[in-house]
């Protein structure tokens, strides 16, 4: 029965895949420091998000930061990406 | 001490009313002494859907108040002798709700009954903040839409550290996944995210799938929660759902879409 596919409209594009594909990376970020850091991590990132944006114009993905244990010791890694200069 | 459940979501509109009124039903007509709780202050709606809304004489925030007693404010159900409705005020103003206020109404509820519902504002101020502060589990109400899940997640972030269990330390706040107005049609053409894509997103256990139903604007229309429009595919979903959270093991259903005759495969869209 597959000539009733012809009578079908044309597959439309897998936007439900394209959701999943910009969640993921949406909730990846929401969730830094949530799981296991220490509970002031959000804060310390909105903060320096605050500070960053006094003198450049970054989006919200621009910093990073995370705890991370290495031989017994905890380190506070930070990133901040600088947009492309124009 | 009666369980505290809170119906959350941070997005407007996915299902919490809804979902509050049959999930308290439910909870009810399995024999358990339910209280389901307005906290919309500003906004009423739980009231219409439970079909109580003439009866309305004292509210919450009157309680906060010390206006009126509990037992003046809390409504009979027209159907359950054991289920209960607070109402939410329509004028006052949000600064009504404060943490000891509710602490205390809540404690007064636990001493007479077995579950305390808590339907949710949208948003994550002040009164969804409280409605979640001192649950002992969360239905997280979510539609299969970026928006919605996305703020689902925010409100994980809330309730694992903005709730009383969180600050006092004694653990978590148990969370429950209910996947709202799914509609398997679009999830099979790839135009909508499916339960599993959702789930693992969010990553918490899946209490229920409720199906995109067109009983769910009737049973509104009629002040009836939907879980009591028998033999509807939502009333079936919400009794599943119902039942898993009192620990029952009931398979998913409603997550395929309907074969279509060949009438519905040549014409139907
Ligand atoms: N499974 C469903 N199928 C079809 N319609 C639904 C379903 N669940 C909810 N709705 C409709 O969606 C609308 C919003 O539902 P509801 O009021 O329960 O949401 P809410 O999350 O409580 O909204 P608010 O954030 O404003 O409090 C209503 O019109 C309701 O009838
Ligand atoms: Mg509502």
């Amino acid at each position: 029965m597959d000539w009733l596919k012809l009578f079908r409209a044309p597959p439309t594009k897998q936007t439900a895949s394209i959701a999943k594909d910009r969640l993921k990376v949406v909730v990846a970020h929401q969730r830094e420091g949530r799981a296991n850091g220490p509970v002031y991590l959000p804060k310390l990132r909105e903060e320096l998000l605050l500070v960053v944006r006094k003198y450049v114009q970054v989006p919200d993905s621009a910093v990073n930061v995370q705890v991370q244990r290495e031989d017994g010791l905890e380190v506070l890694e930070m990133n901040i990406t600088l947009p492309d200069a124009t | 001490m009666a369980k505290i459940v809170v119906v959350t979501s941070g997005k407007g509109g996915v299902g919490k009313t809804t979902t509050s009124a049959s999930f308290a039903t439910g909870l009810a007509m399995r024999g358990h002494r339910t209280a389901v709780i307005d906290f919309d202050v500003g906004l009423r709606n739980l009231d219409l859907i439970m079909g109580c809304e003439r009866r309305v004489v004292f509210d919450f925030v009157n309680v906060l108040n010390g206006e009126a007693t509990l037992r003046q404010a809390l409504i009979k159900d027209k159907q359950l002798d054991n289920l209960y409705i607070l109402a939410a005020s329509q004028t006052r103003d949000k600064d009504a709700l404060t943490a000891e206020g509710v602490e205390r109404v809540l404690g007064e509820l636990g001493k007479e009954f077995d579950y305390v519902v808590c339907d949710s504002p949208a948003g994550i101020e002040k009164g969804a903040h409280l409605a979640m502060y001192f649950a002992d589990e969360a239905l997280v109400v979510t539609n299969p839409e970026v928006s919605s899940v996305r703020d689902s997640d925010r409100v994980l972030g809330l309730l694992s550290s903005k709730t009383r269990k969180a600050e006092a330390g004694e653990g978590r706040v148990k969370e429950h996944l209910v996947l709202t107005r799914y509609n398997p049609v679009r999830v099979d053409k790839g135009e909508m995210l499916s339960v599993d894509d959702v789930k693992d997103i969010l990553a918490i256990p899946l209490l229920g799938v409720i199906p995109e139903s067109q009983a769910v604007l009737t049973s509104s229309n009629a002040g009836a929660p939907v879980i009591t429009a028998k033999e509807t595919d939502a009333a079936a979903a919400y009794d599943d759902l119902v039942s898993r959270f009192l620990g029952e093991d009931r398979p998913h259903r409603f997550l395929t879409a309907e074969k279509k005759g060949l009438f519905g495969r040549l014409f139907g869209t």
